[in-house]
């Protein structure tokens, strides 16, 4: 042993010690981020900048595509009171399912959420906590290829039951010419969250209500709601691939990117995608208000979107809450809406030239956006997934061509009426 | 009984002995599998949900079955559990039983001498080498409608005219996921019964050609026979995978109802719907089930041993 290094082992040691006890005064905080098309970029680079500016290091940490299966993680995390992750993105939906993981960050926001939306801010805050902060709102869209519908002299469909039949006679146009992968339309059809979202915009625009109304009564056996399943089950291997039954929103862009659909139902993501500069169908998708049923039907879009909420569980609450809020600021909104068409949650950004300038439709679909309908997760609160499996199970089961849409719906009303049965 | 008490005192050393050097394994068994399992057990008579779960009241049997104002509930009264039992037992019956004939047939071939039967060997170990979720996720890109490399080839040879879903239809789903546990599973078998096929007595073989009995009944009469006992055991072992299959049809038809096995059915229940309690009688039926199948295998295993030896 060379005793002579004795004193520089110290020297070190200390050093060491003290170095990181004056590094501790920065925190590392972990923010759990979406990878649904540039999610994943937006939300390393708007970490990296707050990371940059205030001395904190951030890690970001991606979650599954699938919502359902996002939810299934953090409440796996959450019930374990994990503290490896400060800042969860949560879905619209949650606020009632994880509410009492989350801290109150109205200390924190010094009054930016008057900014916001105000039905998105009413939705994040339980029992009068504000849990989470908006980051994007969503609402369901209809893309569709301007150039094949120009070519066949289509128009731009108002009812579902014209947007079938310009699917149809697009797809066995250009099938007849030779471009034999084509279809008429994709959407989520995979037994998912994102298949209660889509039903339910059809179901609504025919008139035929949320599922569960607001007094939590169950509504969905009815004609209205049959008549819109019944159409969208001739969708199915029609104008749809049949694989349409395993598709997710990144699945159903797939298919529409590469120029293989006519018409898409997805969120306003897609857009900057579809227009990106490797994109096939750049410079040729048009987006519109989803289609209304036939006859007393209105445009329905339901209300997605993703809001940022502190553990509980974190070590670094102020720090984390710091993230959020700057994420969820001003200057990023515009940022990701600019670059990635992410719908801001500030009515003053769809004034904004920079944000309609890179997105039109953010301006003529503002009323999509601002009435978007709500999924019922408010009402029946714990039970929402129940609600939601139940209900994406037996659409399913009905575009699968297992049943029909009206025993299905019957069978369905059963089903959540004996879930209900002591009150949501 | 009287002289037995000196000699017996070595022998005690030796139970003494024998149970100091077990306990640290029955400690470790019961802390990782016996403590679980109690706790889930307790947890399926209760309330419990997954958010807090300090909070709790005993609700007795109704999480299995109840009674209520004219109806029936429970997880013993729901269609969708039966649904996933049924699709769990079916998918163990067919999915060993091809495992069990196409893992003998790769066996035989593995067991004669041919060139390069190492490399073979080892090759034929890769499906069984890659994890799970990575193969059933690399079968659902190959299996993709627009995209899949097997819709394409069989849609060059011209077996199909247009690409089939198949991961997404409910009729080929199931046989879907069959494929690829049949295709992820059968080296594995091969392998047991491979080192089970070496071990056999070669002198009754040699009295085989001595009576000048041919191949076919040399494997009828001689090899499967002394093969039994390694069968059994492979197929006590697949059997108990097959009835928790879980990730295969997550990752290749995720919640779907029509393919829901009672892993899946269990999971949902307990991570999805936060329901701890329900999740836990769930499970506790799986838990049975499986105990019942296994004891019943076990004990079917011994009586045709039995028969065969007094024969």
């Amino acid at each position: 042993m060379e005793w002579k290094r004795l004193p520089l082992c110290f020297a070190l040691f200390a050093g060491l010690t003290f170095g990181t006890a004056a590094r501790s005064q920065a925190a590392d905080i972990a923010i759990s981020c979406g990878a649904v098309g540039q999610e994943l970029e937006l939300c390393r680079a708007g970490a990296e900048a707050w990371a940059k500016a205030t001395g904190n290091t951030v890690k970001v940490v991606s979650s599954p595509n699938s919502a359902t299966e996002r939810l299934a993680l953090y409440q796996q995390l959450l019930a374990g009171g994990a503290s490896d992750i400060d800042v969860f993105q949560l879905d619209v939906v949650w606020p009632g399912i994880l509410a009492t993981h989350f801290i109150d960050l109205k200390p924190y926001s010094k009054g930016q959420e008057a900014e916001h939306f105000k039905t998105i801010i009413d939705n994040n805050t339980v029992d009068g906590k504000l849990i989470a902060m908006p980051l994007f709102t969503d609402a369901g869209v209809l893309y569709y290829r301007k150039d094949l519908l120009d070519k066949h002299g289509v128009k731009v469909p108002e009812t579902w039951e014209e947007m079938t039949k310009a699917a149809e006679a697009v797809q066995k146009a250009e099938r007849d010419a030779g471009n034999t992968s084509l279809w008429g339309f994709v959407f989520q059809g995979r037994a998912y969250e994102g298949l209660t979202v889509n039903a339910l915009e059809w179901i609504d625009s025919f008139g035929g209500g949320t599922i569960v109304d607001a007094e939590g009564g169950v509504t969905v056996n009815n004609p209205k709601a049959e008549a819109a399943l019944a159409l969208a089950q001739q969708w199915v291997k029609k104008i749809a691939p049949e694989g349409v039954l395993n598709y997710a929103e990144e699945e159903a862009r797939g298919v529409f990117q590469s120029g293989n659909a006519v018409f898409m139902r997805n969120w306003p993501y897609a857009w900057a995608l579809a227009n990106g500069e490797d994109s096939p169908v750049r410079g040729k998708v048009g987006v519109t208000a989803l289609p209304r049923g036939n006859d007393g039907g209105k445009h329905t879009g339901v209300l997605g979107g993703w809001n940022l909420a502190v553990s509980r569980y974190s070590k670094h609450p102020k720090e984390a809450a710091d993230l959020a809020m700057f994420l969820t600021g001003k200057d990023e909104q515009k940022r990701r809406a600019v670059v990635a068409s992410y719908n801001p949650t500030m009515p003053a950004l769809y004034e904004d030239e920079d944000v309609v300038r890179a997105n039109p439709f953010f301006k003529t679909l503002y009323s999509t956006f601002t009435n978007a309908v709500a999924r019922p997760s408010r009402v029946t609160g714990q039970n929402y997934n129940r609600v939601s499996y139940a209900f994406w199970g037996a659409v399913h089961e009905v575009l699968a061509g297992k049943t029909e849409a009206g025993p299905a719906l019957a069978r369905l009303e059963s089903e959540l009426k004996r879930m209900s049965r002591r009150g949501w | 009984m009287k002289s037995s008490a000196p000699p017996a005192d070595p022998d005690r050393a030796r139970v003494r002995n024998a149970w100091v050097f077990l306990a640290p394994t029955l400690i470790a068994l019961a802390i990782v599998a016996g403590w679980p399992l109690a706790r889930t057990i307790w947890f399926s008579f209760t309330d419990a949900r997954l958010d807090d779960l300090t909070r709790y009241g005993f609700v007795g049997l109704d999480n299995y079955l109840a009674y209520d104002d004219g109806e029936w509930y429970g997880v013993l009264a729901e269609a969708d559990w039966w649904n996933a039992v049924s699709v769990t037992l079916w998918f163990t019956v067919v999915s060993v039983s091809l495992e069990v004939v196409f893992g003998l047939a790769v066996a035989l071939a593995l067991n004669v001498r041919f060139p390069l039967r190492g490399v073979v060997r080892a090759a034929i170990l890769v499906p069984w080498a890659i994890p799970t979720v990575v193969s059933a996720k690399m079968w659902a890109w190959m299996l993709n409608d627009q995209f899949g490399v097997i819709n394409y080839v069989l849609m060059g040879l011209g077996i199909i005219g247009t690409p089939i879903a198949w991961t997404a239809s409910a009729d080929t789903a199931l046989w879907a996921v069959l494929t690829v546990d049949v295709w992820k599973s059968t080296p594995f078998m091969a392998l047991l019964f491979l080192a089970a096929l070496q071990m056999l007595p070669q002198d009754c073989y040699e009295a085989a050609k001595v009576d000048g009995i041919g191949p076919v009944r040399a494997l009828w009469y001689i090899t499967l026979p002394l093969l039994r006992p390694a069968i059994i055991t492979a197929v006590i072992f697949r059997a108990l995978d097959a009835l928790r299959i879980f990730d295969l049809i997550y990752v290749l038809t995720s919640n779907a109802r029509s393919t829901m096995s009672m892993s899946i059915y269990a999971r949902q229940q307990l991570v999805d719907f936060q329901d701890v309690g329900y999740g836990s009688a769930a499970s506790t039926l799986l838990f049975l089930i499986i105990a019942m199948i296994t004891i019943s295998v076990i004990a079917l295993g011994r009586l045709d041993f039995d028969k065969g030896a007094t024969r």
